[in-house]
């Protein structure tokens, strides 16, 4: 008899910005919901190795969904004619619609990269209905570092590019195993979604204004970023915990922009002692 | 390291496969010290140190000894483990057709590292 893993998998139709979209998503373990926002680029697979580690799925509903575009969810219908720009807006949108759809009571929200981003705006406008948010490689400002000008130029519309770009956001200690199937993910990006998910995090995702504003005894947030990432550098993660009185930024050493996939034993080592300090405030 | 770069390279078949599209010249700077290297269907036909007057080449990088002696360390320190983390931090220099770059960027990037390593066929790149 095989081994299967834990992790289920399942669609659904979110209704995001008045606009129907089917969305995939995965899940495994029980107990307070931990929602997984993936990279840009990237897809829900991101999170595997967490779904499949009993000392997070004892005590946590892991659950992790593509956004549209991205994985397994499929773009909306007339997208052969549109150009995908992920906006603040919709990006909101959309995790508060999966929160809605799946009636999750305060919830963790978790996401890297881009997706740490978004949760500074997720606890400044909906810290009542959250847990906690854990941003990864995760800031509240925008700090291009690349001309992106000309990533949808027929030149560089492939995988390879897109794999070439952000190979060195892994940390050299990373196993090969599994620094290449996060870069596989990267592999499998839709045409012009990278550049689109770009949009939200080099243009419309500057949230210095408001993170101060976090009431973060109501919703706790914790900022993890990797020693390796210069993408988002631990400078910026700090600066960002230091604009949000209570929040708590942890660089981690030997990891680089994608912790979860990229070296799952290490990530797990920094993400438990926040997931019990979590736990313990409730 | 760098006198390593092509027996490394030719010696990786799937490097070779990887850059097999690409014929270019490029230039790395270690400090002073220019070396022209030059790609034919992703073999390394020859890297020839300068001085140099008027030669081509498409795109270049430079960095002083001290940071190609980080970059080359098996566990580079972070921000000296790949060449646009060295270009953000002002470590290295990428400049001239970056557009050429980019389009065999993975390809460059692993030859570049190779000089790290025994062989990147080793690992799962092969």
């Amino acid at each position: 008899m095989v081994e299967l893993e834990p992790i289920i998998g399942r669609y659904l139709t979110l209704s995001i910005a008045g606009r129907d979209h089917r969305i995939y998503f995965e899940e495994a373990g029980q107990g307070t919901p931990l929602v997984c926002l993936h990279t840009a680029g990237a897809h829900s697979s991101q999170f595997r190795h967490l779904m499949c580690d009993p000392a997070v799925t004892d005590r946590f509903r892991v659950m992790a969904f593509d956004l549209p575009w991205h994985g397994k969810s499929t773009p909306p219908p007339g997208w052969q004619d549109e150009e995908y720009l992920l906006t603040s807006d919709f990006y909101v949108a959309a995790v508060i619609a999966f929160l809605d759809a799946l009636e999750l009571d305060k919830p963790v929200v978790m996401g890297c990269s881009m997706g740490g981003r978004v949760v500074i705006r997720l606890a400044v406008e909906h810290s009542q209905r959250m847990q906690a948010v854990i941003g990864l490689e995760g800031s509240d400002r925008p700090a291009p570092w690349y001309d992106n000008s000309w990533t949808d130029h027929p030149d560089f519309v492939n995988g390879d590019f897109c794999v070439g770009l952000v190979s060195g956001l892994c940390a050299p200690q990373s196993p090969d195993e599994f620094r290449w199937e996060t870069l596989w993910h990267y592999y499998q990006g839709g045409t012009g979604v990278f550049k689109g998910d770009m949009h939200f995090f080099r243009t419309d995702s500057d949230y210095t204004a408001n993170s101060a504003d976090i009431d973060t005894a109501l919703c706790p947030v914790y900022l993890m970023t990797g020693e390796y990432d210069y993408s988002c550098t631990p400078e910026a993660t700090i600066r960002t915990a230091d604009r949000i009185p209570g929040a708590e930024a942890i660089i981690m050493k030997e990891v680089g922009h994608f912790p979860m996939s990229e070296n799952p034993t290490a990530f797990r080592a920094y993400l438990l002692p926040v997931l019990d300090s979590i736990q313990a405030r409730t | 390291m760098i006198e390593q770069l092509a027996s490394k390279v030719n010696a990786n078949p799937a490097l070779v496969r990887r850059g097999r599209r690409l014929s270019i010249e490029f230039l790395i700077e270690i400090g002073e010290r220019a070396f022209h290297v030059t790609v034919e269907q992703g073999r390394i036909a020859g890297v020839e140190e300068g001085p140099f007057i008027m030669r081509a080449w498409s795109f270049a990088i430079r960095a002083p000894e001290a940071v190609w002696e980080k970059f080359w360390q098996p566990h580079p320190d972070p921000g000296f483990q790949d060449i646009f983390a060295m270009n953000r931090f002002g470590h290295c220099r990428v400049e001239g057709d970056i557009n050429i770059l980019l389009c065999h960027l993975r390809y460059v990037k692993d030859v570049l590292a190779t000089p790290r390593r025994p062989r990147i066929g080793d690992n799962s790149d092969g």
